[in-house]
């Protein structure tokens, strides 16, 4: 057991598959000879060399089409794509060639491949370099969409998504890369399209994904404390496959429905889930589900501003309390 | 003007007589299939789209009887030609325009996203543009594991004017990827002549030396020029010499699909291409070099009759069961998005 930053997890998880299959590359812009922009790759280059781990252009179109053709006719990219908000350069692939060529031939193209991209806020990028994008991906059928929270997971899903025989964009967040946490020795593989309750509780339950997850557990604890709730915490993890039985199992424990997204709010994660319990646990809630997300606007580049729009421990607290109470 | 080879012996250029009759057969057979697909949409039993390379055989009976097998065909949603040219037969490329169960992909396709990977055929790209960056990943893995196939994506005039056309390029000049770039040029990006939309005149072979290549442009009418062409680019490819971009002149006799009456087109102008007609160039090709009459109406008769027997396949063949929908969405052969 060690502990191990988010950022380092990755460089750890992709070194924990490329040493396994040969047939595992690694492209990307700066993520060879500079380790990354958030040193996440950093030692790569030097441990696999020059013909599997590979500096690319600025050529988003070009990193993500070479990476499906690669994927196609045998080998598992793991392809970068620095900010997440850059899909919007390249969706096409994430849209319309990773997702369809499957369905499209009849069975007769594969895709094994995964995008890694720092995703989220915190950074004081503004509009175009923090945005959680997670759900312009979740909506896409033949995609797998999954988003860890912790080192540990980061390793795990990481080698989940580069064994996965579907294309599988794995989100980073990249005001989790500092954080710290205790990762086991040896490999570390995780199954995608599994939920991970992380604290117990009977009284409501609350659901995140990424950067929210560590807020809404200070959230729980603040809640225990100063208001006698029992909050269970649920970590999404994976939207695609989406752990349902395991968000329902929640609720119908816990009767009451919170989500934490970062999304801006509509069609946001949480959106497609209280669908899902509205239709399939109606009866056992005892109050409206909750959407705790960003508001309808882009991102501001200011701190203070910033600040505002994330949902925030204080903005968790008040709104599980005050639903609760009313 | 090649000499016309002694009566009765065997034709001995380059080329050679067998791979002659191969380029023709595979010429009129693209002919007969694209016009059959035409009359079978005149009958509305070609549903949806379609986009016909009439007029354009030469380029992909060119190219492919240049390949080996294993090599790789990336096409765009103008396919159908390519598809056949690799050896997919006529009834799985019809089926699938008349979106029957015999289809290539059994009606889930549709005539743009022709795929048929045991011929080699990586499929079809309907958005202008992706399949270029797709090419440079599949010969990426050739380079990686030392394969000696080579990646081809053809595409028309108007991708040159598209970003994943350029990212491409620049990616297979760096990395040195066994690629072949090959353009169509039709003249007419859609209904719009390419020439009043290119800051060049030539759009693929005048943007060769922005990305380190040499500048090739031929006449892609002429099967003999693009097999030696084409030969010439592969060699290089499999040398581990790089990508190669070629631009084929050429005409499509029809419009941009099956909506377009192609009324944008100055009087004369495809008459006067069809002058320069593939097949019937093709066809005084051969018999310059002696083949006889007989010979070339052989082949034509079969292929007539593959076509034939193709339509009344498809014709007779049901559509696909409704148990197909929601298949093959994940690798795991189902659509499970949640447990």
């Amino acid at each position: 057991m060690a502990e191990l930053t988010y950022r380092d997890a990755v460089a750890r998880g992709i070194a924990q598959e490329m040493a396994r299959d040969p047939d595992v590359v690694f492209l990307g812009e700066d993520v060879a000879k500079a380790g990354g922009v958030f040193k996440a790759t950093v030692g790569l280059y030097e441990q696999f060399g020059p013909l599997r781990v590979r500096d690319t252009p600025i050529s988003e179109q070009a990193i993500l089409g070479a990476a499906m053709g690669a994927a196609m006719t045998g080998l598992k990219p793991i392809a970068e794509i620095m900010f997440s908000d850059f899909f919007a350069v390249c969706f096409d692939y994430i849209a319309n060639e990773f997702p369809k060529s499957r369905y499209m031939s009849n069975g007769q193209t594969k895709c094994p491949l995964v995008v890694r991209t720092g995703n989220g806020a915190g950074s004081r990028f503004g509009a175009q370099h923090s945005q959680s994008v997670e759900n312009w991906c979740m909506m896409i059928p033949g995609l797998k969409v999954v988003a860890p929270s912790s080192p540990r997971d980061v390793i795990g899903l990481l080698a989940a998504a580069v064994r996965d025989p579907d294309p599988v964009i794995f989100f980073e967040h990249k005001s989790l890369y500092p954080i710290k946490g205790e990762v086991p020795d040896g490999e570390i593989v995780d199954t995608l399209g599994t939920a991970k309750i992380l604290r117990p509780g009977k009284d409501a339950s609350i659901l995140a994904l990424a950067l929210m997850v560590p807020r809404a557990l200070e959230a729980a604890e603040r809640l225990q404390a100063e208001f006698g709730i029992d909050a269970e915490v649920v970590d999404v993890r994976s939207l695609v496959p989406l752990d349902t039985q395991t968000i329902l199992d929640s609720v119908r424990r816990t009767h009451r429905l919170f989500t934490v997204e970062e999304n801006p709010r509509l069609c946001g994660w949480g959106a497609e889930i209280v669908s899902i319990v509205a239709d399939e646990a109606f009866y056992d809630l005892d109050g409206p589900p909750v959407r705790i997300t960003t508001p309808h606007i882009p991102l501001p580049a200011n701190d203070f501003l910033e600040d505002m729009v994330l949902p925030t421990v204080d903005r968790i607290v008040e709104t599980v309390q005050r639903s609760l109470r009313s | 003007m090649k000499p016309r080879a002694e009566k009765g012996l065997p034709l001995n250029d380059d080329i050679g007589e067998a791979k002659r009759l191969d380029l023709y057969r595979s010429q009129v057979r693209l002919r007969e299939a694209e016009q059959r697909a035409y009359d079978l949409f005149l009958q509305n039993l070609v549903k949806g789209t379609s986009h016909l390379s009439l007029g354009q055989e030469a380029i992909a009976a060119g190219f492919a009887e240049a390949m080996e097998k294993g090599d790789l065909s990336f096409c765009t949603y103008r396919g159908h030609a390519h598809t056949l040219a690799r050896g997919v037969s006529v009834e799985k490329v019809l089926g699938e325009l008349m979106q029957r169960d015999n289809g290539l992909m059994r009606g889930k396709g549709g005539s743009m996203h022709l795929t048929s990977e045991e011929h080699g055929v990586m499929g079809c790209y309907a958005i202008i543009g992706a399949h270029l960056p797709i090419a440079c990943g599949a010969a990426w893995r050739a380079q990686y594991k030392g394969d000696k196939d080579v990646s081809v994506a053809f595409f028309g005039d108007g991708t040159t004017n598209i970003g994943a056309f350029h990212e491409a390029l620049n990616f297979a000049a760096i990395w040195k990827l066994p690629v072949v770039f090959v353009c169509e040029n039709n003249l007419y990006m859609e209904y719009t002549p390419i020439a009043d939309v290119t800051a060049v005149p030539q759009p693929a072979a005048d943007r060769a030396s922005a990305y380190g290549l040499e500048r090739i442009l031929i006449d892609g009418n002429d099967a003999d020029v693009v097999y030696r062409t084409a030969k010439k680019a592969f060699a290089k490819a499999r040398a581990g010499e790089g990508p190669s971009l070629i631009e084929c002149l050429t005409y499509r006799h029809s419009g941009h699909s099956r909506a377009d009456p192609a009324k944008y087109r100055p009087e004369g102008e495809l008459e006067k291409w069809k002058e320069h007609d593939p097949v019937k160039l093709y066809r005084e090709r051969l018999k310059q070099f002696g083949v006889t009459d007989g010979a070339i109406e052989k082949i034509e008769a079969e292929v007539r009759r593959e076509v034939d027997e193709a339509t009344e396949a498809c014709k007779a063949a049901p559509l696909p069961p409704a148990e197909i929908l929601t298949t093959d969405v994940y690798a795991d052969g189902g659509w499970a998005w949640r447990n």
